[in-house]
């Protein structure tokens, strides 16, 4: 049914869609927050702190308003180091993606680490934000974290 | 309520490139071949149900389009999941057992090639925290692979092996993408994609459709001699706030070892849908598999079709219940980063 | 909700993609031939509907279509609606006419435009047939035709135009 012969038809199509998004009150607080140079987590009544702000807690399914401030340095829970980012990746030198447990805080933030070796790396290393100059209230305002010196 | 079996299953050849097949071009071949192995037709089938993602390939509605490859004359009983074909198993397997139908037809199709799956996965997490951040699927898996090495859970060998051994078992899956042999040494000179994951632990990009039958106990034996049960059937999911999860273990599949009973229960043979080779370890260990022959198709690390290698594993489970004539399988289907979301199914050829 | 009415914590999200999308082979098999201003359908062994454009099967009888039938590029107006709200990203201007249009000896109708006509006289039924593009300027769309206008022939009953029975 299909003839191997027949000249293939492709083209480039590109699908792009803008949309506006509310990022409700508490994610509100904490970009706002970053725009400032201040990370926010959300304290449970547990006092189990979730950073970046959480709105619920998974396991206790409680709305979460309470807010704190947390880091601005953390530890690295995890890491992938990435020699040679893609054309997707916000980067354009070797870095790490990693989760990163602020000071204060009992889960752990995705981002980036950057400015250092893969061998510099392992899990429990101190970093600190490096801050974008031009915030946007987006998790983009921190650039990447670096390893405290 | 009644059982149901698992009666037939067929796989499309799993293609790095499948562009000259559209949707309806990749999904009915393999919905005849199931339908002729069976000796019945769509007028034979109760409900429908099929799992794909439009993202993939970029097409829109290309769910819909899929639906020209089944015969809808006289109106069908249809429905689509935008998950892995696992989870058309699933709404297929609870339709059957309210007494809405008693045959049911899944299948699943992705496609890929057309697009830059890396991107897609990324727009799929987290549109707040995670998402403006572009992790890719091979990184976020990666932070799961580097908490495993470093709490021993798993090891660099068994991930190696793992990688070799995918290879050793395409040789014998005819469907597979990948079946060129992997020595250590050439494991080892591969570059890493992002630490600690090299090319070969990642799955390759894939194309492809599988198509699966099930039947009620009523219907099962008027269409084969040899019906494979569906024992147990568990999925959970954890939450999606990535940095709050305990990515050492996993919680949904200790739900299902508990939910399925599966503790004392001697598999013949199990098929995991393992995109990365640490999760293969990683979930042999936790499902005590570590002596029961595992993904014996070469699993996702030799043809992994998005939205379909999850139904996969559950029809190759099926399959080798079927040729072996053994007792026991179980099949896993797995959705988002880092195991998220989880499924286990047992499957048994009763006596 | 104009901007100055959105709450403030509303933020633009941009989503692009990039793909290279492959037509497949019915979709390809047809283009080639809408690029030398020829319309081919496909019809189906078993219960002879022809469809246009073709996806490779019937899904009626649920298998592959792969006899070719050359068509005309006359038909009639099945169905039509009077365009009248700008689409973001269309470069046709309001008021226009979508209309299906089912050619001669097809199953099915597929969506275009109608011109060369005042909207106010636009009917079902209507016989129509393609104004094509020049030649040179054809290419692997059905955009090489322009659009379908009226031709001087009787009205068809669309009632009559049913489904090929199986």
């Amino acid at each position: 049914m299909n003839d191997s012969k027949i000249n293939l038809l492709e083209a480039p199509f590109e699908l792009s869609y803008k949309y506006k998004r509310s990022s409700g009150p508490v994610m509100s607080k904490f970009f706002e927050g970053l725009s400032q140079k201040k990370i926010f987590g959300t304290k449970s009544k547990a006092q189990k702190v979730f950073a970046p702000a959480a709105e619920y807690d998974p396991d206790t399914r409680e709305a979460l308003t309470e807010i704190v401030e947390v880091g601005p340095g953390g530890t690295i829970e995890s890491w992938s180091w990435v020699n040679s980012p893609r054309s997707h990746h916000l980067l354009k030198t070797p870095f790490a993606f990693a989760l990163i447990k602020l000071d204060g805080a009992d889960t752990a933030m995705l981002h980036m680490v950057s400015d250092c070796d893969e061998s510099d790396l392992s899990i429990g290393k101190k970093v600190l934000p490096v801050w974008s100059e031009n915030p946007t209230e987006a998790i983009t305002d921190i650039n990447y974290f670096i390893l405290e010196s | 309520m009644k059982k149901v079996a698992v009666v037939g299953y067929a796989q499309h050849k799993i293609l790095p490139n499948a562009g000259a097949l559209n949707e309806v071009e990749l999904i009915m071949p393999v919905v005849h071949k199931v339908f002729n192995d069976l000796g019945i037709s769509q007028d034979d089938i109760g409900f429908t149900c099929s799992g794909s993602c439009d993202y993939l390939q970029g097409a829109a509605f290309a769910f819909v389009e899929g639906l020209s490859a089944i015969q809808t004359s006289p109106p069908i009983k249809e429905s689509h999941v935008e998950m892995d074909a696992a989870w058309a198993l699933y709404e297929s397997m609870l339709k059957i057992k309210m007494g809405d139908a008693d045959t049911a037809l899944i299948y699943g199709f992705g496609k890929s090639s057309p697009g830059n799956l890396d991107s897609i996965i990324s727009l799929q997490m987290d549109p707040y925290y995670i998402s403006p951040l572009w992790p890719d699927r091979v990184s976020l898996a990666a932070l799961q692979a580097q908490i495993l090495l470093q709490q021993k859970i798993i090891t660099h060998d068994e991930m190696m092996a793992t990688v070799i051994e995918a290879r050793n078992n395409a040789a014998n899956n005819p469907n597979a993408l990948l079946t060129d042999h992997v020595s250590e040494d050439l494991y080892q000179a591969d570059s890493l994609i992002s630490s600690p994951l090299r090319g070969f632990d990642c799955p390759p990009i894939s194309d492809g459709a599988s198509a699966m039958v099930i039947a009620s106990e009523d219907k099962a034996f008027e269409f084969t001699d040899n019906p494979i049960w569906i024992e147990g059937i568990d999925h959970s999911i954890e939450s999606s706030n990535l940095g709050s999860r305990d990515l050492a273990t996993s919680p949904t599949i200790q739900n299902a070892i508990t939910n399925l009973n599966l503790k004392n229960i001697n598999f013949d043979v199990a098929e995991l849908h393992t995109q990365f080779s640490h999760e293969v370890p990683f979930l042999r260990k936790l499902l005590n598999l570590t002596n029961v022959p595992t993904n014996l198709s070469g699993g996702p690390l030799v043809g992994n079709v998005m939205m379909c290698a999850g139904l996969d594993a559950i029809g190759k489970t099926f399959q080798s219940l079927v040729s072996d004539q053994s007792d026991h399988g179980i099949a896993h289907a797995s959705s988002g980063p880092c195991l998220q979301h989880n499924m286990v199914v047992h499957l048994e050829r009763h006596k | 909700m104009s901007d100055d009415q959105a709450p403030k914590d509303y933020k633009e999200s941009f989503i692009h993609l990039e793909y290279q999308y492959t037509a497949g082979s019915a979709t390809t098999t047809f283009l080639n031939q809408v690029k030398e201003g020829r319309l081919v359908g496909q019809s189906c062994p078993k219960c002879k509907a022809v469809y246009v454009p073709p996806r490779g099967s019937c899904p009626r009888c649920g298998i592959a279509t792969s006899i070719e039938v050359p068509l005309t590029d006359k038909g009639c107006v099945e169905s039509f609606t009077v365009v009248h709200i700008p689409i973001p990203g269309n470069p046709i201007v309001p008021p226009y006419v979508c209309a299906m249009i089912r050619l001669d000896e097809a199953d099915i109708s597929f969506l275009h435009l109608v011109q060369d006509i005042e909207i106010d006289q636009i009917r079902i039924g209507m016989r129509v047939q393609a104004v094509w593009k020049p030649k040179d300027e054809w290419t692997h769309s059905l955009e090489n035709i322009k659009w379908f206008a009226p031709i001087d022939e009787p009205d068809v009953d669309v009632s009559t135009l049913r489904f090929k029975p199986s």
